[in-house]
């Protein structure tokens, strides 16, 4: 069972994708795993057969038990599989495309609230039809549909599977990872306030010829910012592991998201500082759809090496943020708004933010974290060339 | 489109995005960001069903004039016309 995270301790295997002889490749899908974060599919990090499957569908394995054997290529024996992925990883196989093969999954069943009222009237499950509403959800007509056509609802694809995350799970499994951190990592905490103007200006010309589904918001530019600024200081990306800070392979941005119902998942952007901002905005618009629906990979839950987390258009104005261990770093963007700033000697009105940091002073000192917080900087202030 | 079916068309994309929010309970000139907890991305996605469902551009200059289901209704009425 993959940790797929410090704050996991155990997982449900739900669905087996795979079966006694068959040939997996690195990047495959071979189960799904329920833990407090959702159904999360399991990857695989090496060539293989799968030789023996120990854990069956519907039980619970602690982080490290054994879920199935695998037989290498070349016939030598494996002893485990998910937990084995290497780490951090190379960065080479990063580069390798992303798996074509994939399953399909619903996730939690979106259902518009009248959509709702009328299939409990009835006495239609609306999580059993097909939803034809924007995102797959399922709209008054098609439950309208269901009940003209008098059709049975076709019977849920995996009734076992629970839909979603689970609130309760997932506070404590946030509990235990702050509560880590508090405990372990002495923290120090840095802020600058940054003019957000000619990002803001480049990113409206980027958007006004572009329809919405092209067009990109404000976090994507602080994403790609702060993702080049940890690559030129990478004392800030990496983990605190055996006593010693093991640098990051790779800038894998793990970008917070806040839960519907309460609740956090951090899952990463692999190769950050690599992406153009439209790949970027692209990454970012699925990722935060399958972290709310289910689907996130366990890649996505295990590879972060920094987190941002960014309060949004109304959140508040800063944040001291605890670190997810074992990163070392997590950089905080709180919310873009006009306030009065010194331009060229004179008061003027701008669009200010406030960058936080928030550092594993064991890994790096408050030096470093500054100069990444410049760098964050100087770079939003240019962002042609992001 | 018709007024109705402009609100009908906003409420199901809403529901999509905030499946536990109830509409009944919605006012038509409430701030749908704030009644609703929309963060930007949530915004977005409201922005592009709307655009998908109608043609309308909706330059996001024109956000401003579409906080509530009361404005999108004015706003659309007036693009689908």
């Amino acid at each position: 069972m993959p940790s797929l995270g410090a704050d996991m301790e155990r997982g449900t295997l739900v669905e087996w994708l795979v079966k006694p002889g068959s040939k997996v490749r690195s990047g495959d899908i071979i189960a799904v795993v329920e833990t407090h974060k959702g159904a999360i599919d399991v990857e695989i990090f090496e060539d293989a057969t799968v030789s023996e499957i120990c854990a069956h569908e519907g039980e619970t394995v602690p982080v490290g038990g054994l879920l199935a054997r695998l037989e290498a290529e070349g016939g030598k024996a494996a002893p485990l599989l998910p937990a084995t992925k290497p780490e951090p990883a190379p960065a080479a196989a990063k580069a390798a495309p992303e798996p074509t093969f994939t399953i399909t999954r619903t996730g939690r069943t979106k259902v518009s609230p009248a959509a709702r009222r009328l299939a409990a009237q009835i006495g239609i499950d609306p999580e059993t039809l097909t939803g034809t509403g924007v995102d797959g959800s399922v709209s008054l007509a098609d439950v309208e549909l269901a009940r003209a056509s008098a059709a049975k609802p076709a019977p849920a694809a995996k009734a076992a599977r629970k839909r979603g995350f689970d609130p309760v799970e997932m506070r404590r499994g946030i509990a235990l990872a702050m509560a880590r951190s508090k405990r372990e990592i002495p923290h120090y905490y840095l802020s600058s306030t940054v003019d957000m103007g000619p990002t803001l200006d480049w990113l409206a010309r980027f958007n006004e010829a572009r329809p919405p589904t092209e067009r990109m918001l404000a976090a994507v530019p602080l994403i790609k910012a702060t993702a080049l600024a940890l690559r030129k200081h990478p004392q800030l990306n990496g983990f605190w592991q055996d006593d010693a800070f093991q640098p990051g392979a790779g800038v894998h941005i793990g970008w917070a998201i806040s839960l519907r119902g309460g609740g956090l998942v951090s899952p990463a952007i692999h190769d950050a500082d690599t992406l153009a901002l439209p790949d970027l905005m692209d990454k970012l618009r699925d990722l935060v759809a399958r972290a709310r629906s289910g689907g996130l990979r366990s890649s996505e839950l295990m590879d972060a090496t920094v987190t941002i987390t960014s309060l949004g258009e109304r959140g508040a104005d800063n944040v001291a943020a605890i670190i997810y261990p074992p990163q070392v770093a997590i950089v905080g963007f709180g919310r873009i708004r006009e306030r009065p700033w010194i331009v060229d000697g004179k008061v003027a009105a701008r669009p200010l933010v406030d960058v936080t940091l928030a550092a594993d002073h064991r890994a790096s000192d408050g030096h470093t974290g500054g100069l990444l917080l410049s760098t964050i900087e100087q770079l939003l202030q240019e962002p042609e060339t992001l | 489109m018709t007024k109705d079916e402009i609100r009908k068309l906003a409420i199901d994309i809403l529901g999509g995005i905030a499946p536990e929010a109830d509409f009944d309970m919605l006012e038509d000139d409430e701030e749908l960001r704030e009644a609703l907890d929309l963060d930007s991305m949530d915004f977005l996605n409201f922005i592009t069903g709307l655009h998908k469902a109608t043609g309308a551009d909706i330059p996001e200059a024109d956000y401003a004039q579409l906080s509530s289901l009361q404005d999108v209704v004015a706003y659309l009425t007036a693009k689908t016309a």
